[in-house]
């Protein structure tokens, strides 16, 4: 009966990560300010009219670095969630639907890729593949991203695995390959849509720890997260750093979340 | 019948992002301990009632302590404090008797140098110094078993080390040589000792007493020095590699004493609870370029570099003003080498940095990679200045920053590096330490700069036995640098010291170097 209706979570949601999202596309094509420009004589300037998030230690305007950092860091989650949904999607496709000795080889290696913390886990891919690099921290971030998609998604390929319509289309003479893409994946994304946005929003966190413990991204180039760890020396004198920083942050983080929970109620409500 | 609670599961993930965001910013904040503080009845803290320090440093001591050996500027600078040789630095840049009872007596050609060892140096293992202590040291360091040259360039002067008798100690040397006496400040170490790397043994006014790595080195006051015991009974030398983790121990009372501090952090703290002195690092911070690589092997290129770096623009953004430019491998404090004009050699001017790198090939500038050592937040921000002043001139320069011991072990010992931004100190006080390491063929050579008018020019210096003449040779030397570009050269670091209230005696040094044994509390 309310099919159609968006919830307040979807819609909350929605307008956050809105603005969000307005911000980076602003960003693509116009910053205030040359996000690395640094001048003298405006340094530590708190948040007026002429610099909306006010100024670093080398002057440079903190809002045009957020929007830049921001591109960054959304960039980053992005193709991040892009591998680890892709991989574990497939792993799980394949564990799921086939079973048997397939299964359980792929989900012990999945099982082994778990144990590790996985800081550690990308930590240690980060020193194999070179740190400062924009695309090694997002293979080291996909990569460990793979192991809870591939769980999540092995439960719902298993659980559409006997029912009737794929029974139906396997009679039917159907392939593999067409029966896991064309049939069972269109039924898996009430599972899939909640797993990609609370995948996102650990990949945007992730990628803001790793910045931030100087790991992640390298300066001149700018993410929420290096700004952060940036911010965090000068705490005293610019609290203003800091905390911009962090509601650029919480603002992506919390959209999203939403998003997901809107989602996830909704698809609950119309079944 | 279901009905959305306020909060429901929804706002209850969200509330634990917003949480997981400000566990970011605060999780820097963890590093201070809550100890020493203040307390309310006499204003004083406890380390002040117990007569102990804590002094903040911002990177690890060598791992061998052995003072022959050690390589770091900063093990150096606090363990100036446990070893001494037959002579002393003082203040004010001259050399003081210390385990030799009196000046050395010199004979007449220059050649032969006669030191009286003291009478009653101790150990801090509880042995009297004796000439054979003094003998073995120096010949440890003259001719070391593991390396054909002496540890110090400057013993390679020495044709005989003899003991005279049990006080005496005769030195002879193959030539007169000016900078043979600075040498003498070597540490003077207990003969056959072999835990020196680990338990260091010296004669100073602390002796070492423990160590962790990575957390802390801790020194007691040598009840019995020679010379006039230090105040202070306990030192704890606190490491923490973060700049902020420095400034909160300050703030949190966990630490006393920080040196080498930059205007922002000292502006941090409260004028009420600290002092900040002023002083020069006595470091020639460079962005030091490795010659050996394309496409900084050819000079045109480093000359653009020079020319494209504005160090007073360096010193205005990231040290608010505070420091001292320089033009070669030489600080102002040496005020006999110093060369004023070498400062402004190049001029801050990108059309003729561009021009320049049109000329070597290179019309649309070129990736270059500034390693940088991630703890030493100086260098950091230096080299994030730099970086943003070179894209004016078309270079892309991005920062890899890298761990100490990476640091050490990549740039400094494998010169796996193209550009880095660090500051070069003088062991002794000559202009000798300075500019030794540039020779060809030198070990210390980290920048691979190879040029044979500079190698014979130091040949001669050395050989020198004037000391106009030696001055005047070095005065090339340094010329030489600045005109072949071998680093862009930028600043000798203003040194801030941030000193807690109460805490008095604080000595600056033309070296690299706290001394903590003139350090008291007010009573």
């Amino acid at each position: 009966m309310k099919k159609n209706k968006i919830n307040g979570y979807l819609l909350a949601g929605l307008i956050l990560f809105g603005i969000f999202l307005v911000m980076m596309i602003i960003g693509l094509f116009y910053t205030p300010y040359s996000p690395t420009a640094m001048s003298s004589a405006e340094k530590f300037q708190g948040p007026s009219a002429a610099h909306l998030f006010g100024t670093d230690n080398f002057g440079r305007d903190i809002f045009s670095r957020a929007l830049k950092g921001g591109i960054t860091t959304f960039g980053i989650a992005l193709a991040t969630i892009a591998i680890g949904a892709a991989a574990g999607t497939l792993i799980g496709a394949v564990t799921g639907y086939f079973g048997g000795i397939v299964d359980d080889v792929l989900m012990r290696l999945n099982d082994a890729l778990t144990a590790f913390p996985s800081f550690l886990l990308a930590l240690v891919i980060i020193s194999i593949v070179g740190p400062g690099k924009k695309y090694n921290v997002i293979l080291a971030l996909g990569i460990v991203f793979i192991p809870s998609f591939a769980r999540v998604m092995r439960t719902a390929f298993a659980s559409l695995r006997d029912v009737n319509y794929i029974t139906s289309a396997k009679l039917m003479g159907a392939g593999s390959p067409r029966i896991l893409f064309v049939h069972m994946l269109p039924n898996t994304v009430h599972t899939l849509l909640p797993a990609l946005t609370i995948g996102f929003n650990n990949a945007v966190l992730a990628e803001a720890s790793m910045s931030f413990l100087g790991i992640g991204v390298t300066p001149p180039d700018a993410s929420l997260g290096y700004m952060l760890s940036e911010a965090q020396s000068m705490f005293g004198r610019a609290p203003w750093y800091a905390l911009c920083t962090g509601m650029m942050i919480v603002l992506l983080v919390f959209g999203v979340g939403l998003i997901g929970e809107g989602l996830q109620r909704q698809s609950r409500e119309v079944a | 019948m279901k009905r959305h609670t306020i909060f429901g599961r929804g706002a209850l993930r969200a509330l634990a992002a917003i949480g997981l965001a400000g566990a970011l910013l605060l999780s820097g904040c963890g590093g201070a301990a809550q100890q020493g503080q203040a307390d309310s009845g006499s204003g004083k803290t406890e380390r002040q009632e117990a007569n102990e320090l804590t002094v903040g440093i911002a990177q690890d001591l060598d791992e061998s302590l052995d003072p022959h050996y050690s390589v770091a500027a900063g093990t150096r600078e606090i363990m100036f404090n446990v070893f001494e040789g037959l002579l002393k630095p003082t203040p004010d840049g001259q050399l003081a008797p210390a385990i030799a009872a009196e000046a050395p007596t010199v004979s007449e050609d220059g050649l032969t140098y006669t030191f009286k060892v003291r009478k009653g140096v101790k150990f801090h293992n509880g042995q009297e110094v004796t000439a054979d202590d003094v003998v073995w040291s120096i010949e440890r360091c003259w001719k070391p078993a593991d390396a054909d040259a002496p540890l110090v360039a400057g013993l390679a002067a020495v044709q005989e080390v003899e003991k005279v008798d049990d006080e005496t100690v005769k030195i002879t040397l193959s030539a007169p040589n000016n900078e043979f006496l600075a040498c003498m400040t070597l540490a003077i170490l207990p003969m056959d000792y072999a835990d020196q790397a680990t338990q260091p043994v010296g004669t100073g006014p602390y002796k070492f007493v423990s160590r962790v790595a990575q957390d802390n080195a801790v020194f007691e006051r040598f009840e019995d020095y020679w010379g006039e015991p230090a105040s202070i009974g306990k030192v704890t030398f606190k490491i923490m590699e973060k700049a902020e983790s420095l400034v909160l121990g300050l703030q949190s009372g966990a630490l006393d004493v920080v040196m080498h501090l930059s205007s922002t952090q000292t502006s941090q703290l409260s004028q009420d609870e600290f002092n900040i002195e002023q002083d020069t690092m006595k470091l020639v911070q460079a962005l030091y370029l490795n010659n050996a690589e394309a496409p900084l092997n050819d000079v045109r290129v480093r000359q653009a570099l020079c020319y494209a770096v504005d160090k007073q623009g360096v010193i205005d953004l990231a040290f608010d003003g505070y420091g001292s430019p320089l033009g070669s491998s030489m600080y102002p404090s040496f005020s006999k080498y110093f060369d004023e004009s070498l400062v402004d050699y190049y001029p801050h001017d990108v059309a003729k940095a561009k021009e320049l790198l049109k000329e070597a090939g290179y019309p649309d500038g070129f990736d270059l990679e500034i390693t940088v050592p991630s703890n030493y937040q100086p260098h950091v921000d230096a080299a994030t200045v730099i970086a943003e002043q070179l894209k004016e001139a078309g270079i892309n320069a991005t920062l890899k920053k890298v761990e100490w011991a990476t640091w050490l072990d990549e740039v400094y010992s494998g010169r796996k590096f193209q550009a880095t931004v660090i500051g070069l100190e003088s062991k002794d006080m000559t202009a000798r330490a300075l500019l030794e390491r540039f020779q060809s063929e030198k070990s210390g050579n980290f920048i691979n700069y190879s040029n044979s008018e500079y190698d014979e020019l130091y040949a001669q210096a050395i050989a020198s036995g004037d000391d106009a003449e030696q001055t005047a040779i070095y005065k090339q030397m340094l010329q030489n640098l600045t005109e072949n570009a071998a680093n862009v050269y930028i600043q000798d670091l203003a040194d801030l010291v941030a000193v807690r209230k109460g805490l008095t005696g604080l000595t600056f040094y033309p070296l690299y170097v706290l001394d903590i044994s003139k350090l008291a509390w007010e009573q």
